[in-house]
């Protein structure tokens, strides 16, 4: 039996698997016990209501899928009355995601679900800033340190930063919000991308634009976690295509403490105790006795030379 | 329909969804349009009602690649073989891909899904009207319906006679059957009102049952309010997740005046027939 629990800053989790944002709800719990994961986090939530986008809101593409879904939200009365209540018998902790168009907007939802039953707050920062022409806030520096530090203040909870793969140099915005005080960085939201119909010559999607998830977005992000791990001393949570046990321990070995799956539950529900499974026994295959050495544990040219030269000795 | 869900990781887990790999017993062509598939699976499986759903990971047809599950509703169960069955038409990449399966071959699937039809034990006659693979849909009501002690007019309407499908599974049911087709003119709004007002003047219909036709959904609709009759509905829409977490599936709903994103997969797909906007 492997050592599953893993270290978020303050948070120790049973083991190193949670829901992406946005792909998890009450209905996951009619198929497997909640209790089996690492954490869950719910879809994000807004001060406002909001309807969402215009349909159609998904399209499925070679290896992964588009969503515009448009974050529809009942607002916070409703979370709390009946979204945590739901989840109040739960050993999970949970992680509630949130998002708002300016980062005095952050810092008042913050403060406003930083109540008991909550044990972490994701900062969903890949969203547009009205404050900066509707550029994600997760893509740049400067905005994404002053919301951080402006959610850090709001709340005694920890901060997760959720960021953008859209950006140039993933490893700077992650810098910003560690100084920021974040406690943990999520790398990645989806990838911003777009699809046409053929037959019609109108967008795929309801919004034109939308964002890619699945396996085929997974190198990209697993290259992104390898460069945010070297740059912060927080844990980074790695978020992109995870399908696997195998997949997670490539993302964890790139540099992650712990993984976020999303996509693959819609393709097979109990995705995430399977890969819990799996990590054990990858672990147990490799002889390793906590999960948490896997973290980082890549072997880079130097190493190989390292490692060579010992199978060589003994 | 009432949704009430009771809270997670409250005492000792049991599951009300399987996620498994079924088992192809039988998938052959019903007529030109339509094909039957029936699998074996797990009780719980097995304990779909009528009006829900299953998410289908359909395999890929040569040359294509679906990527999501695709929302099937269920035809046919039975609860002592351990079986569900399906009724589909070959449209899109995923049902072209289930047209490959052969007896022997792996199914994974997730099920049952989604609120399905409410009978109330106070009604003695309903009618019900279904068009396409909204005939699917319908013909396990005509069970329950039975189990219940409640007769059923089931009108089944089609292009032409030979698209008519599920005669035998209504009548087997005790339903008395109405086919209605394009090609002979019967199945026109005004010839299926004439019809519901005489079954309505004669006391046998408690209640209007729909899937398949925003027609016919509109002159349910009509009629049910005319008459004050309940009535309820089946509706599709394109899923992914089909559990109520990524919504995708959203349609307007009129709720009281006010109109509301209400989620297929996870509300429905089974709606209050004056609640759908048609």
């Amino acid at each position: 039996m492997t050592q599953m629990s893993v270290r978020i800053g303050r948070l120790t989790l049973a083991n190193p698997v949670m829901p992406a944002s946005g792909t998890f709800a009450e209905g996951m719990g009619g198929v497997f016990d909640l209790n089996r994961l690492g954490a869950l986090v719910t879809k994000t939530i807004t001060a406002e209501l909001r309807a969402g986008n215009p349909l159609p809101r998904v399209a499925e593409v070679q290896g992964g899928m588009l969503n515009a879904i448009g974050i529809p939200s009942k607002g916070v009365a409703y979370f709390l009355s009946h979204t945590l209540p739901h989840y109040s018998r739960c050993r999970a902790p949970l992680v509630v995601s949130i998002s708002a168009p300016t980062a005095e907007g952050f810092a008042a939802i913050a403060a406003a679900v930083s109540v008991a039953g909550v044990a972490a707050i994701e900062a969903n920062i890949s969203c547009p800033n009205i404050e900066e022409d509707g550029r994600a806030f997760a893509q740049r520096a400067g905005a994404t340190e002053a919301v951080i530090r402006q959610i850090c203040a709001a709340t005694p909870l920890p901060v997760w930063a959720k960021l953008s793969p859209n950006v140039g140099d993933i490893a700077e915005i992650a810098r910003a919000a560690e100084s920021a005080g974040a406690e943990a960085v999520v790398v990645a939201n989806t990838i911003l991308a777009m699809s046409i119909d053929l037959a019609t010559f109108r967008p795929r999607l309801g919004n034109t634009m939308g964002g890619l998830s699945g396996p085929a977005i997974k190198p990209i992000v697993l290259r992104q976690v390898y460069q945010t791990a070297r740059a912060v001393r927080i844990p980074v949570i790695g978020c992109g295509g995870i399908s696997s046990a195998e997949d997670a321990a490539e993302y964890m070995i790139a540099g992650a403490t712990a993984v976020q799956v999303g996509t693959a539950s819609f393709l097979k529900s109990d995705t995430m105790t399977d890969i819990i499974d799996g990590l054990d026994r990858f672990c147990t295959q490799h002889g390793l006795a906590r999960v948490a050495e896997l973290t980082g544990a890549i072997r880079l040219e130097a190493d190989h030379a390292e490692t060579a030269e010992m199978e060589t000795v003994t | 329909m009432n949704i009430t869900s009771p809270a997670s990781c409250a005492g000792a887990f049991r599951p009300h969804v399987a996620e498994e790999v079924s088992l192809v017993l039988h998938n052959a062509t019903v007529n030109g349009e339509y094909r039957h598939l029936v699998v074996q699976t797990s009780a719980l499986a097995a304990q779909a009602r009528a009006g829900q759903f299953f998410q289908l990971l359909c395999p890929a047809p040569p040359g294509e690649a679906p990527f999501f599950r695709r929302p099937m509703s269920v035809y046919g169960t039975d609860i002592t073989a351990n079986t569900v069955s399906f009724l589909y038409k070959v449209a899109g990449v995923g049902t072209r891909g289930l047209a490959t399966l052969r007896p022997g071959d792996a199914l994974p699937l997730l099920g049952p899904l989604g609120q399905g039809f409410v009978l109330d034990p106070a009604w003695r006659h309903v009618v019900a009207i279904g068009r396409g693979a909204g005939l699917a849909t319908l013909g396990p009501l005509a069970v329950a319906a039975e189990a219940a002690g409640i007769g059923m007019t089931a009108i089944l309407s089609a292009r032409t006679p030979e698209l008519v499908m599920s005669e035998d599974l209504f009548r087997r049911h005790g339903a008395k059957v109405i086919a209605v087709t394009d090609s002979d003119g019967s199945s026109d709004p005004a010839h299926l009102r004439r019809l519901l007002c005489m079954m309505i003047a004669d006391d046998r219909c408690d209640a209007l049952f729909t899937c398949g036709s925003q027609r016919v959904l509109r002159l349910m609709q009509r009629l049910a309010r005319e008459f004050d009759l309940p009535g309820q509905v089946a509706l599709e829409q394109q899923m992914a997740c089909g559990l109520g977490m990524c919504f995708c599936c959203v349609r307007d709903f009129n709720v009281g005046g006010e109109i509301v994103h209400k989620r297929v997969c996870w509300d429905g797909p089974v709606f209050d027939l004056q609640e759908a906007v048609a």
